[in-house]
């Protein structure tokens, strides 16, 4: 059976539904209200370049901290029995079961000036803490909500790398952090590329953990491209530009890690 | 090593599991402020009776069992498609194909109303009504649910002995009968997985569905995001800790089957090494 006409209904709605509305996204970005071809709309996103770097900051800090975290708790993971194995992976994935909007509402509750755990520091007569509305709950946002991204890909290269490559490595005399730095890290180099990028990309678009976690005064990409679309400064127009800065900035990062030219691109994203 | 394993899994879940447990213990609040006051489970009998959750969660589970119905359809389709094919146009298929997955979701999201604007003005210009709602939101649905279902799919047909098919089809089957009498069963797996997955991001979903939403209908998290700009009603906890009760239940029997499936075989092995011993 060599039938090719049976995409041919998925082609059509793909180029109608994921192409135009991207071609949109590129038009809208050079013309004004009227319709007619302007530059103004890129210029006037160079003035949000100070959230533009602070989104990028904030989600490589978010990225390290998420890949310092998941890292051993991958490699635990693969040097445990599958059962273990399997068990741990599926308490990793069940959070996200949860809806997440639901889950950083919860973390409102834990960091309020007078949530859980100022409370539970007055009870050693300290604080309250001032942790909501900072850039750190921010942080904490993107990785409590992102970390199974980086566990995921990084748990499917690690148990493939076999016990007795480690041991070989300790036969032949290799320090327990040579083995890490020599073979371990090496040969898990393909699920740490695909975590950064699974973590980086939803962190430094994200609008909601910003809004939620981050008060008025943390404002990053995605509420500004917000603002222009759903918010009282409707303009399309701008939050296309700004949107098509945001869509330049995360292929940009992908093409650097080498990430779009991956083999087994497929085996990667799912 | 042991013990550092231990204590790192521990407080690693107890990081993971704070915020949930939070929600779970405040569903039985009997106040609706963010400090506990009493137990009760009111908010679990009145979640029934209140009409915007329930129509939230109408609207979610309508959404994502069309649009994943028919993103399964499509998407297989596409994949039989697309594994016969070469080259260029393979490729740039694949490429359409990704970039939803790998587009960050605000500008799907975006792109979409842009995409909806514009019809709107197009045909209000001819005359026929067009407005944000069941349509725009199952579209949208549609679009970023196929690639999951393609790519679960693929793998499978590739897997596949391609002369099963022309056994079929020596034997008499047409291009349809050697699908719905051969090709299906051998891919089976890859459809499922490809359904679940698209189901569950879909009733996840929150970016997307914020931007092609219309005034009448939400999902239940559009509803819970006007919602934390306010304050959380604790029938959204209710909710929640119901779903993932179910969501739980599930997941273990599926776990203990597995379990016992696997130690079902590890105890035939050990048989048989035992049989192929006594040979020896």
């Amino acid at each position: 059976m060599r039938v090719k006409a049976s995409s041919y209904p998925y082609v059509a709605w793909a180029l109608l539904f994921v192409a135009i509305p991207l071609g949109l996204i590129v038009y809208f970005s050079f013309t004004d209200a009227a319709g007619s071809f302007t530059l103004d709309n890129i210029i006037q996103a160079g003035i949000y370049s100070n959230v533009i770097i602070k989104s990028v900051w904030l989600s490589v800090i978010s990225t390290v901290i998420c890949l310092l975290l998941g890292y051993p708790l991958a490699y635990i993971m693969s040097r445990s029995n599958p059962i273990t194995a399997r068990t741990i992976l599926l308490l990793v994935m069940l959070p996200m079961w949860m809806n997440f909007l639901l889950r950083t509402y919860g973390w409102m509750t834990i960091l309020e000036n007078n949530g859980i755990l100022n409370q539970f520091f007055g009870l050693f007569g300290l604080g309250p803490f001032e942790m909501i509305n900072t850039q750190g709950a921010v942080v904490l946002g993107m990785v409590y909500n992102y970390i199974p991204f980086m566990i995921l890909p990084l748990h499917s290269v690690m148990s493939k790398i076999g016990n007795d490559v480690i041991e070989a490595a300790q036969d032949l005399g290799a320090s327990p952090i040579s083995v890490l730095s020599e073979v371990v890290v090496p040969l898990s180099m393909p699920g740490i590329k695909t975590g950064i990028i699974m973590v980086f990309v939803p962190a430094v678009s994200t609008f909601i953990i910003s809004q939620m976690l981050g008060g008025g005064g943390n404002q990053l990409i995605g509420d500004i491209i917000e603002l222009q679309f759903l918010g009282n400064a409707y303009n399309p127009n701008l939050g296309s530009a700004i949107s098509l800065v945001l869509m330049v900035l995360v292929l940009m990062v992908m093409s650097v890690s080498g990430f779009l030219s991956d083999d087994n691109l497929e085996e990667r994203v799912l | 090593m042991r013990a550092f394993a231990r204590t790192y899994l521990g407080v690693f879940m107890a990081f993971l599991y704070a915020p949930i447990i939070v929600l779970i213990v405040f569903s039985f609040n009997e106040s609706k402020g963010r400090t506990f006051t009493g137990f009760t489970g009111k908010w679990y009998v009145q979640l029934f009776s209140d009409a915007a959750v329930m129509d939230a969660l109408f609207t979610t589970l309508v959404v994502a069992f069309v649009s994943s119905i028919v993103a399964t359809i499509m998407g297989t389709a596409a994949a039989i498609g697309l594994n016969n094919m070469e080259g260029k146009l393979k490729s740039g298929i694949m490429g359409m194909t990704y970039l939803p997955i790998i587009n960050p979701e605000i500008i799907t999201g975006v792109s979409f109303m842009l995409l909806f604007v514009v019809a709107k003005d197009f045909l209000g210009g001819l005359g026929v009504p067009f407005q944000f709602g069941w349509a725009t939101l199952i579209i949208a649905h549609i679009t970023f649910n196929v690639p999951y279902v393609i790519l679960n799919v693929l793998p499978k047909l590739r897997q596949m002995d391609g002369s099963l098919v022309d056994a079929a089809m020596d034997l008499g089957c047409n291009h349809w009968q050697a699908f719905t009498k051969v090709v299906i069963h051998e891919i089976k797996p890859g459809i499922i997985a490809g359904f679940i997955m698209a189901l569950t991001f879909s009733m996840d979903d929150f970016v997307v569905s914020y931007f092609t939403t219309g005034a009448k209908h939400q999902t239940l998290s559009v509803l819970i995001y006007s919602m934390t700009k306010k304050r959380v009603s604790p029938e959204i906890n209710a909710l929640s800790t119901i779903i993932f009760v179910v969501v739980l239940l599930i997941l273990i029997t599926v776990n203990l089957v597995e379990r016992r499936n696997i130690n079902k075989a590890r105890k035939a092995q050990l048989e048989r090494k035992r049989e192929g011993g006594s040979f020896g």
